[in-house]
């Protein structure tokens, strides 16, 4: 699949996916990598060392700094693949240096598919169903 | 997106790591949104300065950069922090509030950009020219700077801000384009306007009804500075207008196009309905003035109204430190304070913690204020003029 290119850089790693947006501030913790945000259907789930696959951000712009900080606690995920990447993901993804590609149809990644990030190109390839 | 030679650089990392990230951040920002190029600008004001709003994450992303080198490149004003940065023991801000917003604070020095605190910088030294292009991030500055001063901003989040004062420019679309910043929403006002409060209303009334449009008001025939400033601040707020113009008084409104516009009219009743929408019916704990930070004309006026009067209740007006300093020499600040109210300067009660300083209901004559209040800092609010306020609690 190719997409545009919100980040650059080069990730491979388990898809975690979420079909509802993500509010990363006050959502995930920003020591533990854990999903917090009650109800969320990741709740509970970490993003740590993830090719984290969701349609696109919401709530508070302070979410960019906890992408930040997720990436400089170690807890982050290894690349983000949107559907559309709003501006707080955005900022947060190249504060962070996170790998992030978007106008993917996220539909298509199944929950643990493995997944091949390079995000210089633009492109996303599903390598082995979960 | 066209980049010269001295952005490409930049983007290839010859300037360092920070000015690398910064202007990736610009370059995807404006290939979002469609920009052709980057433009240079004249000023940055950097939001994202309170504890509160920020918190830890913001914290260690801004000591973070401060250590890796990030400079900023122009003029930069810093808005509100979460406390007066000087007298903050005095007004009884917590201790471990105090030490986390005084660390943002030094990591901003240490960049370069200028510890003002305001979201009046046009009132404190930042001051942009008619066209200039600017990266502002305060809405109620933002609203300013390109309704009533003429210059060119779209309404930048903190970090993109701040990456535009490291950079020195912004990409190019939104209001920083002519044909984005036309009206679509004509609004006439039936309605006598007069003091700051009714401004403050009538910006709350319209930002909820038109949300993100431009907005070109007919029947207004004089206002301040501080009563536009009080309309701009309602109606980014209960809205997000970036932009207003107003026939006779805004510089841009004779040569924006006006005609064929949806219209709507606002009357006498409209804002009287505001009053009583946001009065919650009880006796205010606090009174503070100053959303957005008061110009010494404001304080004169309160000073006026304090002189050989005694408060029942704290009442502050906040600015900007260098307003503050004016009230300080003619001697406004002492018949305040005589009466038993502060002058606070680098904070206000929306990015404050006043919540957690045993306050519950707050009197303000801010309608950006009254929109904030009730969510940030879970206050019940009474919106009144400041005569009304101070006569409640003499």
């Amino acid at each position: 699949m190719k997409g545009r290119v919100i980040s650059p850089g080069k990730a491979e790693g388990r898809a975690l996916v979420s079909k509802e947006p993500i509010g990363f501030y006050g959502g995930v913790d920003m020591k533990t990598g854990i999903v917090i945000e009650k109800g969320h259907p990741l709740e509970g789930k970490s993003v740590k060392d993830k090719i984290l696959v969701f349609p696109c951000g919401k709530g508070s712009t302070v979410g960019s700094y906890v992408i930040y900080g997720l990436k400089k606690n170690g807890v982050a995920p290894l690349g983000i693949i949107n559907k559309e990447t709003e501006t707080i993901v955005a900022t947060g993804a190249i504060l962070a240096g996170i790998p992030c590609i978007d106008g993917i149809d996220i539909e298509k990644i199944p929950d643990g598919a493995y997944v091949i990030m390079d995000a210089d190109n633009g492109i996303v390839e599903i390598k082995e169903e979960p | 997106m066209y980049l010269t030679k001295e952005e490409e650089k930049m983007l290839d990392g010859e300037y360092g790591e920070v000015v690398e990230r910064m202007f990736r951040l610009l370059v995807r920002l404006g290939d979002i949104y469609g920009a052709e190029k980057m433009i240079p600008i004249g000023s940055a004001q950097i939001a994202g300065v309170s504890y509160k709003s920020i918190g830890d994450p913001g914290l260690e992303f801004l000591e973070d950069m401060a250590s890796k080198g990030a400079k900023v490149k122009v003029l930069s004003f810093l808005n509100p922090a979460g406390m007066d940065l000087e007298q903050w023991k005095n007004l009884g801000f917590p201790e471990d509030f105090a030490e986390k917003q005084l660390r943002i604070i030094e990591a901003f020095r240490k960049m370069g950009i200028v510890i003002t605190s305001t979201c009046t910088p046009y009132l404190a030294g930042n001051l942009p020219r008619y066209r200039e292009h600017i990266a502002w991030s305060e809405s109620s500055a933002v609203s300013f700077a390109n309704s009533v001063i003429g210059a060119r901003t779209n309404r930048e989040g903190g970090p993109s801000a701040l990456a535009a004062a490291i950079c020195g420019r912004t990409p190019d679309y939104g209001l920083h384009r002519f044909e984005n910043r036309q009206p679509n929403v004509k609004v006439k006002v039936e309605a006598k306007l007069s003091r700051i409060s009714d401004y403050g209303a009538l910006g709350y009334v319209i930002g909820k009804e038109i949300k993100n449009k431009i907005p070109y008001f007919v029947g207004i025939k004089n206002a301040s500075v501080d009563q536009l400033k009080s309309l701009g601040a309602a109606m980014a707020a209960s809205g997000a207008v970036a932009l207003y113009h107003i026939e006779g008084i805004t510089p841009e409104a004779d040569l924006v196009e006006k005609d064929g516009i949806e219209e709507i009219s606002i009357e006498e009743r409209d804002i009287k309905k505001v009053y009583e929408d946001l009065d919650c019916g009880e006796d205010p704990d606090i009174v503070i003035f100053g959303c957005p930070h008061a110009s010494i004309r404001e304080i004169m006026d309160l000073a006026n109204l304090l002189s050989n009067r005694k408060l029942k209740k704290p009442l502050w007006i906040c600015t900007s430190r260098s307003v503050k300093e004016l009230s300080d020499r003619i001697g406004l600040t002492e018949i305040i304070e005589r009466a038993g109210g502060h002058v606070v300067s680098d904070t206000c009660m929306v990015v404050s913690p006043i919540e957690k300083m045993g306050y519950s209901t707050t009197g303000v004559n801010s309608g950006k204020a009254a929109n904030y209040l009730p969510g940030f800092c879970k206050q019940k609010v009474v919106f009144a003029s400041m005569e009304e306020l101070v006569e409640r609690i003499t």
